[in-house]
């Protein structure tokens, strides 16, 4: 009999006693550290390591930007497929997986509340819904948000996640584009506050319009963001792009945004700015 | 004239094979169709060219000038694109930079002060994609266009001639009445962009174009501009002549309705129509 034959017991994998680990560990996508999901909760859903911001929801970024006790508003609308637009799948089949995945109607969600002492609206994109693509709900809800800061005079805070319009709805999301800088341009002949937040990504017609167009352009490190897609550009000049090209820190170095700001810091950065830019009349006319 | 009744026969030809969207979009892109400084020359007298951005440059694919329109002194801007190889290469076939979005809103900037309405041509592709152009913030010149020309304190008629490329193109169609010509086409994207994104292959262009519906006819039952110019018989090429005079027609009868409105309704309508504008959704 050899010693190390085992006879009688056999390795049982019991389901009770194993450890399932899927879910509670997140691989950082940018330096591969693997990352406890509590601890990158905790840490804003930004690498312990090496700094990188990873994409979070539009419900997360109003947690992260808004106190207790906010309110989300325009949620009613949705997409009628105007052009009744189909590809290898139809746009209807492809709004209904984006409902049921994300829980909303559309990539976008309104919020108003306070930012530390100042009542503000907030629209924030939701890039898990279709790329955040900007079609006619899109449009229509972030031109209601700009509405309700010029009637309210609250501060306008948009945060940007997108692709750039959705092509499903053809030149209907185009004209989102006009919608919203033109409410933008009432607003802007008030002098009521708009703060523009662009994160990862925030390309095509969203950085054409009102992405661009804050007081302030503010964005998170390292985000992807311009006009044309990289691969665009790529096929157009037939050559490889410099490494860090359309990146935050590029849009800070040719003028583009006024800040780069950290997400653990975003929120003092605009509470500052907030301060900066409520009116001193106002309080006059309050008082 | 011979030349002119072969060349309809073949538009029928194709259109009988070809989806109705592609055969526009084809007829848009055609070679031998006027260009917007053909129309401006034909329609406009005594335009004087004005240059330059102020800031970086002078776009070959943008012009800028003042003109007079039927006598009356006006501002004139439309993308250039260029006959020969050399001026097509020169002029990046007609998609500017973003100093030619910026010369364009200076341009306006100047009528504006001085009173005087604007007349915008459109046949471009697109805003010009490149390292260049994203590095001087072609994104941002696209977006203060559409915000100025929003606001801007003077009558602003836009008119799509040829191709009406997706941002590149809403740059300069902001206006008070947005025409476009019966064979032109006006989208968010090329068809060939749509096919190879949603198809996986450039070569369902045509696929494409239908379910885009960038057909002027299409684009003005969706509400996305407020009138179709007529072409003659085979399109704008057959007779440039005559689509200079049919689109000087229309030009003369907006102008008129827009001029007859007191400064602040213009404004009023403006905003409106473009925040009512493309409403497709449910409540």
């Amino acid at each position: 009999m050899s010693w190390f034959k085992r006879q009688e017991y056999k390795i049982e994998n019991e389901g009770e006693k194993t450890v399932r680990t899927e879910g509670l560990w997140i691989k950082c996508d940018s330096c591969d550290q693997v990352i406890f999901k509590a601890d990158l909760e905790a840490n804003l859903h930004v690498c312990p390591k090496c700094g990188h911001h990873f994409r979070i929801s539009a419900r997360t970024r109003i947690d992260l930007l808004l106190e207790p006790g906010y309110e989300i508003v325009d949620t009613e609308l949705k997409s009628t497929d105007p052009l009744k637009f189909s590809d290898l799948k139809s746009y209807k089949s492809r709004l209904k997986k984006a409902q049921k995945d994300t829980g909303l109607n559309d990539a976008i969600l309104n919020a108003v509340g306070k930012l530390g002492d100042h009542e503000i609206v907030l629209s924030v994109m939701e890039y898990a819904f279709i790329g955040g693509s900007m079609g006619a709900v899109v449009g229509e809800t972030i031109a209601r948000a700009v509405d309700r800061a010029y009637e309210s005079r609250k501060p306008l805070i948009i945060v940007a996640a997108s692709g750039g319009a959705r092509m499903m709805e053809g030149i209907v999301s185009l004209m989102q584009l006009a919608k919203i800088s033109a409410a933008l341009g009432r607003l802007d002949d008030e002098k009521i506050p708009f703060i523009s937040i662009l994160t990862d990504p925030t390309t095509g017609g969203v950085t054409a319009s009102f992405a661009m167009l804050g007081d302030l352009n503010i964005a998170e490190p390292n985000a992807l963001i311009g006009f044309a897609g990289p691969r665009v550009i790529e096929q157009t000049i037939r050559q490889k792009l410099p490494e860090g090209f359309q990146r935050s820190e590029f849009l800070l170095e040719h003028g583009f945004l006024d800040a780069v700001v950290n997400r653990k810091e975003m929120k003092s950065y605009l509470s500052r700015a907030l301060d900066f830019m409520k009116q001193p009349s106002q309080d006059k006319v309050a008082g | 004239m011979t030349e002119q009744a072969g060349n309809l026969e073949q538009v029928q030809a194709v259109a009988e094979a070809t989806p109705a969207a592609w055969v526009k979009t084809e007829l848009a892109r055609h070679s031998q169709r006027p260009y917007p400084m053909d129309f401006i020359e034909s329609i406009f007298t005594d335009f004087s060219e004005i240059h330059g951005d102020r800031a970086f440059g002078d776009d070959a694919a943008m012009a800028c000038g003042m003109a007079r329109f039927h006598g009356e002194e006006v501002m004139v801007i439309g993308n250039l694109k260029g006959r020969t190889v050399k001026e097509r290469i020169e002029r990046k076939f007609g998609s500017p930079d973003p100093e030619g979005y910026r010369k364009a809103l200076r341009a306006m900037k100047i009528a504006e002060k001085f009173g005087r309405p604007v007349f915008t041509f459109i046949d471009l592709a697109g805003a010009n994609p490149g390292i260049g152009a994203e590095e001087r913030g072609q994104a941002e010149a696209i977006a203060r266009n559409l915000i100025e020309m929003s606001r801007l304190r003077v009558p602003l008629i836009a008119t799509i001639t040829g191709e009406g490329g997706s941002g590149g193109a809403l740059a300069l169609a902001v206006a008070d009445r947005v025409l476009i010509l019966e064979n032109a086409i006006y989208s968010v994207i090329s068809p060939e962009g749509c096919a190879s994104i949603m198809w996986r292959d450039a070569s369902k262009r045509a696929q494409a174009a239908e379910a885009l519906k960038v057909t002027a006819q299409d684009v003005k039952s969706l509400g996305c501009v407020d009138d179709i110019v007529p072409e003659p018989v085979g399109g704008a090429q057959a007779n440039p002549e005559e689509a200079a005079q049919l689109i000087d027609e229309k030009l003369r009868w907006h102008f008129n309705e827009i001029k007859a409105l007191p400064l602040e309704e213009m404004l009023q309508r403006r905003y409106e129509k473009f925040r009512n504008i493309a409403q497709f959704y449910t409540t």
